[in-house]
């Protein structure tokens, strides 16, 4: 059976310097993946790349959504196609409100002629921005402009919802996260879970996969995938941390890139 | 009636304030105006080199049809007019008004809107004290030349205490290419009133080899605790050059509010400018402009506090298209005893063609030490972070790009107080953004 997503032999550079060497990875619809490792091991360049980020090139391998190349796509047509990323770091953009934006958004999908309604799409909106806890002043705001870390990662879960994607990358969702909001953005995340969609979640704790639990874990170091196993994984490596697996795989220096 | 440019001096701007019959006074205060004229120099705005431009263009005298109804306007000028007829409505067509109403109801609480070569006659006291005595006729060249040309133009008075809900708009109006169009618009607000004015410069020349010269000025009066706001968007064709200052004299704890569009295709020069006088005196100058083909533009804001605890804030954001240069100035001058003083600038350029040129200059003036003040400003392309992100959503490069460049002039679109205004606004916008 064909995966949902499935990538190939991924390599990525910025800036002339190889990250990501090598990469595979395939996931079925209904299945939630956890990417664990320390920082500069290519967690973050493993999103961006499949997201098409303009700094990272892609020098090797293929990204397959429902059998397409992404990687033939320009960014748009990847988000249009079905792929989400929730960033790290979401960009503010003074004069585009929130609201505008979305509904930009979920037009771009629909097409012309096709367009959202303005009563439904308020609905939907506000029915979503509640089930967020969001205070619904942040329709009209600014894009992100102003917004706390934690306002801005609400944003990011709040657009997954609406637009509704076939896979749906998480990166460092759970950073600058307090314990309660943490879980409203789980329980966000846990809603969308379906049989058709699938999730890739980056992360460096294991807390958030308290909440969200993945049904397969993935330790990535010297940006490639060096170990994979069940949610017990991240359970010993939140209790143990990363040394066992560096001395297991004889790993010294698990970064790549790193000047 | 007409003025040849060639000749342009004393006797001239005498001659031609005789030929309309104004009053013994403006007649002397013109003569010595077009005396100056011969002998000033020009302004010299930084980096802009306005000697080069077709300045002697002064035109004729050329008055417009009186409107006795709305209806009797020329279409180009009703097409610029609110579906709703406003209370307080005055238009100039070329040198001349055309066509004023005020409504009852603001006549009865004593305001007064009127051209202001009426106004010279029938408010001469208010006009005289006011006229050209915060944009002084000896500033420069183009002052003079304004001084002793100016026609039609405007004239609100807004009594003490009273308060106009709906802004008092303005249309003012040129297709004739040999026409002096020169309007000055002179805004007196007693103490405690408050008022919105809206200025509509636009123009229809076609194909000229001639060039319209738009030399304007306004001056507003707002006495202690009066607020005005006065919001401007100007488009007129390539043909025409836009000569714009404003001015503002303000008192203790009155307020001015400038929100301007300077959306000129032709070459422009505007200096929009809050003089701080009064203790607790505080002004807020918002400007976008946008530059396309080979227009030269210098947009100058400035804030003078003299008064303790005044405050400014000043927002210039320009977007620049193909070869078209744009000097940004903004400065802050904050004088000995104006103790407690809050001066804040900032100015955005958006460059979006290589060959466009935007250069914004912030300058902090300071002779007291107890105030605060600061200055932001940049010059930069759209930023291709914004730009993934919004693509990472499914929205196209193109309009990713729409989106940012129009978000990043609505800090001053969404301010414009008329909804007929704001959508011209967003139509000129369209236009010039392609």
């Amino acid at each position: 059976m064909s995966s949902l997503f499935e990538i190939r032999g991924l390599k990525s550079t910025i800036e002339g310097k190889e990250i990501l060497k090598g990469l595979d990875l395939s996931i079925q619809g209904g299945e939630v993946h956890a990417i664990m490792g320390p920082n500069g091991t290519g967690k973050s360049t493993l999103a961006s790349s499949i997201m098409g980020h303009p700094k990272y090139e892609v020098t090797e391998g293929e990204v397959l959504l429902e059998g397409e190349n992404v990687l033939e796509m320009e960014v748009d047509e990847r988000a249009r196609a079905g792929l989400f990323l929730a960033m790290q770091y979401p960009s503010e953009i003074t004069g585009v409100t929130n609201s505008d934006f979305l509904r930009s958004a979920i037009n771009a999908r629909r097409g012309e002629g096709n367009e959202i309604s303005l009563i439904k799409f308020i609905r939907l909106m506000e029915s979503k921005m509640k089930e967020l806890d969001m205070n619904p002043e942040f329709m009209h705001r600014y894009l992100n402009e102003g917004f706390s870390g934690g306002e801005k990662k609400r944003n990011e879960i709040l657009q997954m919802m609406m637009l509704e994607p076939k896979l749906v990358i998480l990166d460092e969702i759970d950073s600058g996260l307090d314990i309660d909001a943490l879980k409203i953005v789980a329980a966000g995340v846990n809603s969308m879970r379906s049989p058709e969609r699938g999730f890739l979640i980056i992360t460096h704790y294991q807390r958030l996969l308290n909440y969200i639990k993945p049904d397969f874990v993935h330790v990535m170091m010297q940006g490639r995938i060096v170990k994979s196993g069940g949610p017990e994984l991240a359970e010993r490596l939140e209790a143990e941390g990363y040394d066992w697996v560096k001395e297991e795989l004889g790993i010294v220096d698990e970064t790549v890139g790193q000047a | 009636m007409s003025t040849p440019t060639t000749s342009f001096g004393r006797e001239a701007a005498a001659a031609l304030a005789r030929s309309k019959n104004e009053p013994a006074w403006l007649v002397a205060w013109r003569e010595e105006a077009g005396q100056w004229a011969t002998s000033l120099e020009l302004p010299k705005p930084e980096k802009t080199p306005i000697h080069r431009w077709t300045l002697d263009s002064l035109g004729s005298y050329r008055p417009g049809k009186p409107a006795a109804s709305l209806a009797q306007l020329p279409q180009e000028i009703a097409g610029l007019l609110p579906e709703q007829a406003p209370e307080a409505l005055i238009v100039q067509h070329n040198s001349s008004v055309i066509y004023t109403h005020l409504s009852d109801e603001l006549k009865a609480k004593g305001v007064v809107l009127s051209s202001l070569e009426e106004a010279a006659r029938t408010h001469e006291d208010l006009v005289s004290k006011h006229l050209m005595t915060i944009y002084k006729r000896d500033e420069h060249k183009l002052a003079a030349q304004h001084a002793a040309l100016w026609n039609g133009g405007v004239f609100l008075y807004v009594p003490r205490n009273v308060e106009i809900e709906h802004p008092v708009q303005a249309v003012i109006f040129a297709d004739d290419a040999e026409a002096t169009f020169a309007p000055h618009i002179l805004i007196v607000a007693e103490p405690n009133s408050r008022v919105s004015f809206v200025e509509n410069v636009a123009g229809s020349l076609g194909e000229t080899a001639s060039t319209l010269l738009h030399n304007g000025a306004v001056e507003v009066f707002a006495k202690a605790g009066a607020h005005v706001r006065y919001a401007a968007v100007h488009h007129m064709d390539k043909a025409a050059i836009d000569i714009s200052y404003r001015r503002a004299l303000v008192d203790n704890d009155a307020r001015i509010e400038w929100i301007v569009g300077d959306l000129h295709n032709g070459n422009t020069l505007t200096d929009t400018k809050s003089i701080l006088q009064g203790n607790g005196a505080s002004s807020d100058a918002k400007i976008i402009t946008v530059g396309t083909g080979s227009q030269r533009m210098s947009v100058t804001t400035q804030a003078v506090h003299f008064g303790r605890s005044s405050e400014s804030d000043m927002i210039t954001r320009a977007v620049m298209k193909d070869e078209a240069t744009a000097i940004i100035n903004g400065i802050t001058k904050i004088e000995k005893a104006a103790t407690k003083a809050n001066g804040q600038q900032t100015e955005k350029v958006l460059m979006l063609s290589p060959k466009a040129r935007g250069d914004a200059n912030p300058i902090l003036l300071i002779d007291e030490d107890d105030v605060k003040a600061g200055h932001a400003a940049s010059v930069g392309q759209v930023n291709p972070e914004q730009v993934y992100y919004l693509m990472s959503r499914g929205i196209s490069k193109a309009e990713a790009e729409r989106l940012i460049i129009y978000g990043f002039l609505d800090p001053v679109v969404s301010e414009i107080p008329l909804e007929g205004l704001r959508k011209q606004l967003q139509r000129i916008l369209e236009r010039k953004l392609g």
